[in-house]
């Protein structure tokens, strides 16, 4: 059966879908979704196709969105996505994950659920809450929210996660407990001599590589980074860079050593792409060597950012590489990055891309 | 003196903001219900609509920041008692951008 290829687009202002047949040279959009609410992360569960966004609404809280038609419908709930009475509120549902049957949703302020359900009733993993650092995280420019979230793809009891601006942090028994995975990584806006702590860095995204479990890629506020210890012990991979600073990394669907990076050009001077002209960073080697990526990006007078969760490949050969703008710019590779073309313009801010392949 | 006149038991009217109906497929934007107080029509609402409750309170709990609720004219709280045939406004403010 021929496939179709989705491009799930989060914005400020709902759910977009891309869609295109196994060429990828031709897209469809459809949208907006969800009555237009805040997305900070549209996921597809290949195992069952179904769509989840992630959702914080001003007037009406959070939500994690569902449809299990490919968009044509949707429904929406937050049973159980509470703290206890008397806590700080929950203001918005900001990662979805879906692993071996179960939903996992990371929301602000930083604490983490599950369902079992498909996302009609959820549970707290209480442990992360309770871990003895808690009182010390303090928020990022977005708050205090768990936008990595990373579930082991072969062992269910491992998963890591980060918070702005906790950094990572690792539970190997279900969530139970946990401790923090950040040793190497800089805290650059720390006293001097207090740069390496415990805990704390402002970790922006965090991926982990196929078919490597213990092989992760970290783009933090401050640097760029590779863990080959599942996050014990974390060596800078930025030289050959044109920052350090940046949000979003992608993996490769089936080589570790590929990574995709989309460098800006500091926190202090806007955080556009460097120089005002785009490129995506490719290693083909773990991080020793990279090439940027610019044909068919705008190389003139372009002010935009990309955030955290709004670059992703695809699993099709050759993968396909997509980025999603501030300023609600769509552009995609169907060739690894080789060259990229622009399929969506004039969209809301994005938050989020990602994909699914459906058989249709 | 003790009155022979019936208890008042009429119903309180509620009214929904579009928004919040277009969000539970089958809601209406007018409501009658038995409520003694706010925080009891949240629950009728949420009993009808499974959900709508988390649309209007938070789980301080308390109304959510940006929704107001008018009690005959008078901003509300969750505590508020409902009167027989009270009309309440279940309203989101402005926001956004």
């Amino acid at each position: 059966m021929p496939e179709q290829v989705l491009v799930l687009i989060g914005t400020k202002k709902g759910v977009f879908i891309a869609q295109s047949d196994a060429t990828r040279s031709s897209w469809e959009l459809r949208g907006p979704f969800c009555e237009t609410w805040p997305m900070q992360h549209v996921i597809g569960d290949p195992a069952t196709g179904t769509i989840y966004g992630a959702a914080g609404n001003e007037w009406f809280g959070p939500a994690v969105w569902k449809s299990t038609d490919l968009g044509e419908s949707w429904s929406h709930s937050s049973e159980g996505l509470a703290y206890e009475a008397g806590q700080e509120p929950i203001k918005a549902v900001w990662s979805l994950a879906a692993r071996n049957g179960r939903l996992y949703a990371g929301v602000q302020p930083a604490g983490l659920f599950f369902s079992d359900d498909a996302g009609q009733s959820w549970t707290h993993m209480e442990g992360l809450q309770k871990h003895p650092t808690r009182p010390d995280w303090e928020p990022g420019g977005a708050g205090l929210i768990l936008h990595s979230l990373v579930p082991d793809h072969a062992d269910p009891d491992r998963i890591w996660i980060g918070i702005s601006s906790a950094g990572v942090f690792f539970t190997g028994d279900g969530g139970k407990t946990w401790e923090p995975r950040n040793k190497g990584t800089r805290a650059d806006f720390m006293p001097e001599g207090q740069n390496y702590p415990e805990f704390g860095q402002c970790v922006h995204c965090l991926v982990q590589a196929p078919g490597e479990p213990d092989l992760l890629y970290q783009q933090n506020h401050c640097g760029m980074y590779r863990s080959a210890d599942a996050g014990k012990t974390w060596e800078s991979i930025e030289a050959g860079l044109p920052s350090s600073f940046g949000f979003p990394a992608a993996v490769h669907p089936r080589d570790p050593s590929t990574l995709y990076l989309l460098p800006l050009n500091g926190d202090i001077h806007g955080r556009f792409v460097p120089d005002a002209k785009a490129a995506v960073w490719r290693t083909r080697d773990g991080g020793k060597n990279w090439q940027d990526m610019r044909e068919g990006l705008p190389q003139k007078n372009a002010f935009f950012g990309v955030l955290r969760q709004a670059m992703a490949a695809d699993r099709m050969e050759p993968a396909g590489v997509y980025f999603g703008t501030s300023g609600g710019a769509l552009f995609a590779s169907n060739n690894e990055g080789d060259s990229w073309s622009c399929i969506a313009e004039h969209l809301p801010s994005i938050s989020s891309v990602e994909t699914m392949v459906v058989a249709r | 003196m003790p009155s022979d006149a019936p208890p008042n038991t009429a119903p309180v009217i509620v009214k929904l903001s579009p928004l919040l109906v277009d969000l539970f497929p089958g809601s209406t934007r007018r409501v009658e219900m038995q409520a003694d107080s706010v925080m009891a029509m949240v629950r009728e609402l949420d009993r009808r609509w499974p959900g709508m409750g988390d649309r209007i309170c938070d789980s301080r709990p308390a109304i959510r920041k940006h929704m107001n609720i008018f009690v005959d004219g008078e901003r509300a709280s969750l505590e508020t008692i409902l009167p027989p045939g009270s009309e309440v406004f279940v309203l989101t403010a402005i926001s956004g951008g």
